[in-house]
């Protein structure tokens, strides 16, 4: 009779199936009668005029319907102001909007759109398309910006300000025994989801619908909808399956408005499918970065002052950098911080979230510090960290939701055999032939953003022993459709098994785009408030009806199990939900759930911790180095699906490896150019590249963050893994990298 | 769905309104096709279909955008990624990187032909299993390298397995699942076993 709790049970993907057989249709993929395909034509240079715009050879082409430029492309109706998705309105990546006058911001600008019939004529035509351009001069990198660098107001769509400062800086530096500083370079990086973005437009009528490569469907239908000029009600998102996104699909871009308005142009739906390429220049990016720390320290290891300034590329239109300070600021107890956002103008595109979006790298710098620190000091790395450990918020002195930090440090250890280390970072001290061995760990902290809107889902009984559960959220390989039903269960009494998800579209209940890590929290609030309505009401309505044998029962005496409402202690009295529903000649019930966020002054310091611990081999000689173990702990206070929460928590340690070891968008400064817009040249983790991973999920109890205390899973793994590799390396061979990617040249090169 | 119609730029029609020349049988005998779009037979999952396709046409994009197969995935068009593999003629190939033409007359296998009807294939089964996937979309290329390593007899052990798996990207980096997935088929004899819940 009894059923195991749902919440938390490692059952198989709900959407596997469909993956496995190649069933699942992406964006790209829905085949719309009469539809005919889109490319785009992207500027070469960084910056200048169009001067000229020859499509005679290509209008001539076999196949071709239409040459879209800012010469004949119909204006927009609303000037995008970038605002970050997770707010839950419009969420334009950038405060420009392409093929609208002849100017040029940044290579890779979209300049013109050819349409076909087939995608190999529009590609065909699209190179016949002649774009002249009067050069004028640029800045792309941060050595060529760097004379220009001011300091930033706000950063983050305005949600971060460009300045942080806690205590006293100076103080806490005269006060220090020892001071560390370092300077530390980040290659930018590219999402490089595995499907390029992705829109097919489908115009009936007034009305709209767009299968869209996104994290999040509201925030597609509502960005396009103003950029068009049409009410968002006319505009349907479909986004079932997404082939990745880690950010790159967080914020809209313009492909999918370009899409709709070939479309419209056409008077056929349009595929708009980017290139491998030109997703390099179309969706956003992490921004090159130097970031440089200073540490102050008592010798017994406590930190007395933290200074930190970032300088970044940022694009003409907006403010941006990642927030990369949050590290620094948050995961020890240091009375005295000053953090300052330097940008630069530049002509790139506006960069954006990627995973980990600022604490990837935030985490890096601090925790190979703190390594650096314990090792001038003669400390234990893991000593120093709990001899600083926050036991509250340090930002704001708060206590925390829930942490949980101290019993990651302590598995983590545990696991990978921590306490039996050889302290000793001198090259060659542990050795097997070439190869030299090292260890590392670090710490890992990401925020619980909180989301804004109200967050809504529809739960359905069938008489048939079936439920149903909907929200509009996406999954972008997340498991979020899988951990609805469990979670839609769990509140209904029933087995997850017997529960059909339904999302990925405007049309149902509006969640937030699944962002920040915060998808998972807010999706499973909005569902467990819909079902458990639901059960309240068919309870309710047993207890009212004298044809059931709970008639005026308690309804506190009530509970739920496999479907079926049953007398606690007494579990022969009662009836299943079908029963009741049949006998009353309905055949299902449903109910709708709200559930307000708690808003952002909770009280609180919320956050998600963990522990990471690397081993690598190095061979100095060829410059190679190859990690052979990872392990991972983490606290993101309750697991909703122990299976798909622990292939992210993997998956976000392995891109920590990519981070750590290969992953370099090159920009070229005399091109103004990515030098390497592609995957053969754009480095990521092989199979061959990445070892088994231990992961382990400490639950820690949150009562503030969510009905549920759910923290998120999507980007903690990473956070840390990047330090702990480096730190690693560091005790193979004496050596410090502070520069990301650590390359095959940097390791060979002489100390 | 209203058909395409002339657009607002004042083009000439389709080009799909007028007749392309087709290849004259001399031309065939000596193997030539095109430029013109001519009538190919593939043979896909065991089903022939005449396709009227431009020679420069790759397989990938002739199963995606002319037969509706769309298991096969387009990750980067230039051979770097692998979510486009496929067999031909049993052995694995990047669909991006061959010609449609090239494959008359050779057996077209994807991700669609994997199962038996409704019995998922093995490789298929330990991958759900395992969780050796996330978004997905590497998955059909990483289905099609899997079960064809078997047969290459490149299982031996992990490091084996890694390195012949590392033509498909996962981005998602489920790699250690997908390794654990090729092991359970490998040590089941094919069959594939439930595993627990982790
Ligand atoms: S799409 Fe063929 S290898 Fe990437
Ligand atoms: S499952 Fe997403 S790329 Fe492999």
């Amino acid at each position: 009779m009894s059923i195991p709790p749902q919440i938390g049970r490692g059952v198989p993907r709900a959407d596997a199936h469909a993956k496995v057989t190649g069933a699942a249709r992406y964006s790209a993929e829905h085949r719309p009668t009469g539809a005919v395909h889109a490319v785009l034509v992207c500027s070469r240079v960084p910056s200048g005029r169009i001067t000229g715009i020859d499509a005679s050879r290509a209008l001539v082409s076999e196949g071709v319907l239409a040459v879209l430029s800012h010469l004949n492309l119909p204006r927009v109706a609303a000037q995008p102001r970038l605002i970050p998705s997770l707010a839950g309105t419009t969420a334009h990546g950038q405060s420009f909007f392409p093929m609208q006058d002849e100017r040029i911001h940044y290579a890779g600008q979209p300049v013109a759109m050819v349409v076909a019939d087939t995608l190999e004529r529009a590609e065909h035509a699209a190179e016949l398309v002649g774009v002249d351009y009067a050069e004028e001069p640029w800045t792309t990198t941060v050595d060529q910006g760097r004379d220009r660098a001011y300091e930033a107001e706000h950063i983050f769509g305005g949600f971060v300000p460009g300045r942080t400062d806690r205590g006293d800086v100076e103080a806490g530096l005269a006060e220090a025994e020892t001071v560390l500083e370092s300077t530390h370079r980040f290659a930018a990086n590219h999402h490089n989801a595995i499907e390029p973005s992705a829109a097919t437009a489908v115009w009936e009528d007034s009305k709209l619908t767009l299968y869209d490569t996104t994290q999040g469907p509201t925030a597609t239908r509502l960005t396009v909808a103003e950029l068009l000029g049409v009410p968002p009600s006319n505009v349907r998102v479909v986004s079932e399956f997404v082939g990745g996104s880690f950010g790159g699909k967080a914020m809209i871009w313009a492909h999918p408005t370009l899409a709709a308005m070939a479309a419209q142009h056409v008077r056929a739906p349009v595929t708009l499918a980017l290139t491998r390429a030109q997703t390099f220049s179309n969706t956003g990016h992490r921004e090159e970065q130097e970031h440089t720390l200073t540490l102050g320290a008592r010798s017994d290891g406590t930190l007395t002052a933290i200074r930190y300034r970032k300088l970044s590329p940022t694009s003409h239109f907006d403010d941006w950098a990642e927030p990369s300070l949050g590290p620094a600021a948050q995961l020890y107890a240091c009375p005295n911080f000053e953090g300052v956002y330097d940008l630069v103008r530049a002509n790139t595109m506006t960069p954006t979230f990627m995973r980990a979006p600022g604490e990837g790298t935030g985490a890096f710098v601090i925790e190979t510090a703190m390594d650096e620190l314990a090792h001038e000091l003669g400390l234990d790395p893991l000593e120093l960290r709990l001899r600083n450990h926050a036991d509250t918020d340090p930002e704001t002195g708060n206590p925390w939701s829930s942490k949980g930090l101290r019993e990651c440090y302590a598995r983590g250890a545990e696991l990978f055999g921590w306490h039996s280390r050889d302290p000793r970072p001198v090259q060659g001290a542990r050795r097997e032939g070439d190869w030299l061995l090292g260890t590392g760990m670090a710490s890992a902290v990401y925020p619980v953003y909180s989301v804004m809107n109200p967050q809504r889902a529809r739960a359905r009984v069938y008489a048939d022993g079936r439920a149903v559960v909907e929200t509009g959220c996406s999954d972008i390989g997340t498991g979020a459709a899988t951990v609805m039903g469990q979670v839609a269960a769990e509140a209904l009494g029933m087995q997850s098994e017997a529960v059909t998800v339904h999302y990925g579209d405007t049309e149902l209940p509006n969640t937030v785009a699944a962002v920040g890590s915060a998808g998972a929290g807010a999706v499973s609030a909005a569902v467990h408030t819909a079902a458990r309505k639901l059960r309240d009401q068919l309870v309710a309505q047993a207890l009212a009806d004298q044809g059931s044998p709970l008639y005026g029962a308690d309804p506190d005496e009530i509970e739920v199990r496999s479907g079926r409402m049953s007398l606690r202690g007494s579990p022969g009295t009662g009836e299943a939900y079908g029963e009741m529903l049949g006998r009353n000649m309905t055949f299902d019930a449903e109910a709708v759930g709200s559930w307000q966020p708690p808003g952002r002054d909770s009280g609180y310091g919320t956050a998600t911790f963990g522990a990471q611990f690397a081993e690598v081999a190095v061979d100095p000689g060829l410059g190679l180095v190859r990690v052979r173990r990872m392990t991972g702990v983490f606290a993101p206070g309750r697991v909703l699906n122990r299976r798909t929460a622990h292939s992210q928590l993997m998956g976000g340690m392995l891109w920590g490896l990519g981070q750590a070891l290969l992953e370099a968008t090159h920009m070229e400064p005399n091109q103004g150019r990515w030098a390497n817009p592609s995957l053969g040249e754009y480095l990521v983790p092989v199979n061959a590249d990445t070892p088994d991973v231990q992961v382990e999920m400490l639950e820690v109890e949150d009562r503030v963050v969510n009905p549920l205390g759910v923290k998120g899973v999507g980007e903690i793994g990473q956070v840390g893994a990047a330090a702990a590799i480096a730190n690693a390396l560091f005790h193979a061979t004496g050596r410090r990298f502070r520069d990301l990617p650590i390359t095959i040249e940097s390791v060979m090169a002489p100390a | 769905m209203t058909p395409p119609q002339e657009g607002r730029t004042g083009l000439a029609g389709l080009a799909g309104h007028t007749v392309p020349r087709q290849a004259t049988a001399a031309e065939r005998d000596r193997g030539e096709i095109g430029p013109e779009p001519a009538d190919v037979l593939l043979t896909v999952n065991g089903t022939v279909h005449r396709v009227r396709l431009e020679p420069r046409v790759s397989l990938l994009d002739a199963l995606r955008e002319r037969l509706d197969v769309t298991g096969p995935k387009k990750g980067c068009n230039q051979g770097a990624c692998g979510a486009c593999t496929v067999w031909v003629d049993g052995h694995r190939v990047l669909a991006c990187l061959t010609l449609a033409v090239a494959c008359e007359g050779r057996e077209v296998t994807t991700v669609e032909g994997l199962a038996d009807g409704d019995e998922l294939h093995p490789m298929q089964e330990a991958f759900v299993d395992n969780d050796a996937l996330q978004c997905g979309y590497c998955t059909p290329g990483q289905l099609m390298s899997a079960v064809a390593l078997m047969k290459e007899g490149h299982h031996r052990d992990d490091a084996e397995i890694a390195e012949w798996m590392s033509g498909n990207i996962c981005r998602c980096a489920a790699y250690p699942n997908i390794r654990r997935a090729i092991r359970q088929v490998r040590d089941s004899g094919g069959r594939a076993e439930q595993e627990g819940e982790s």
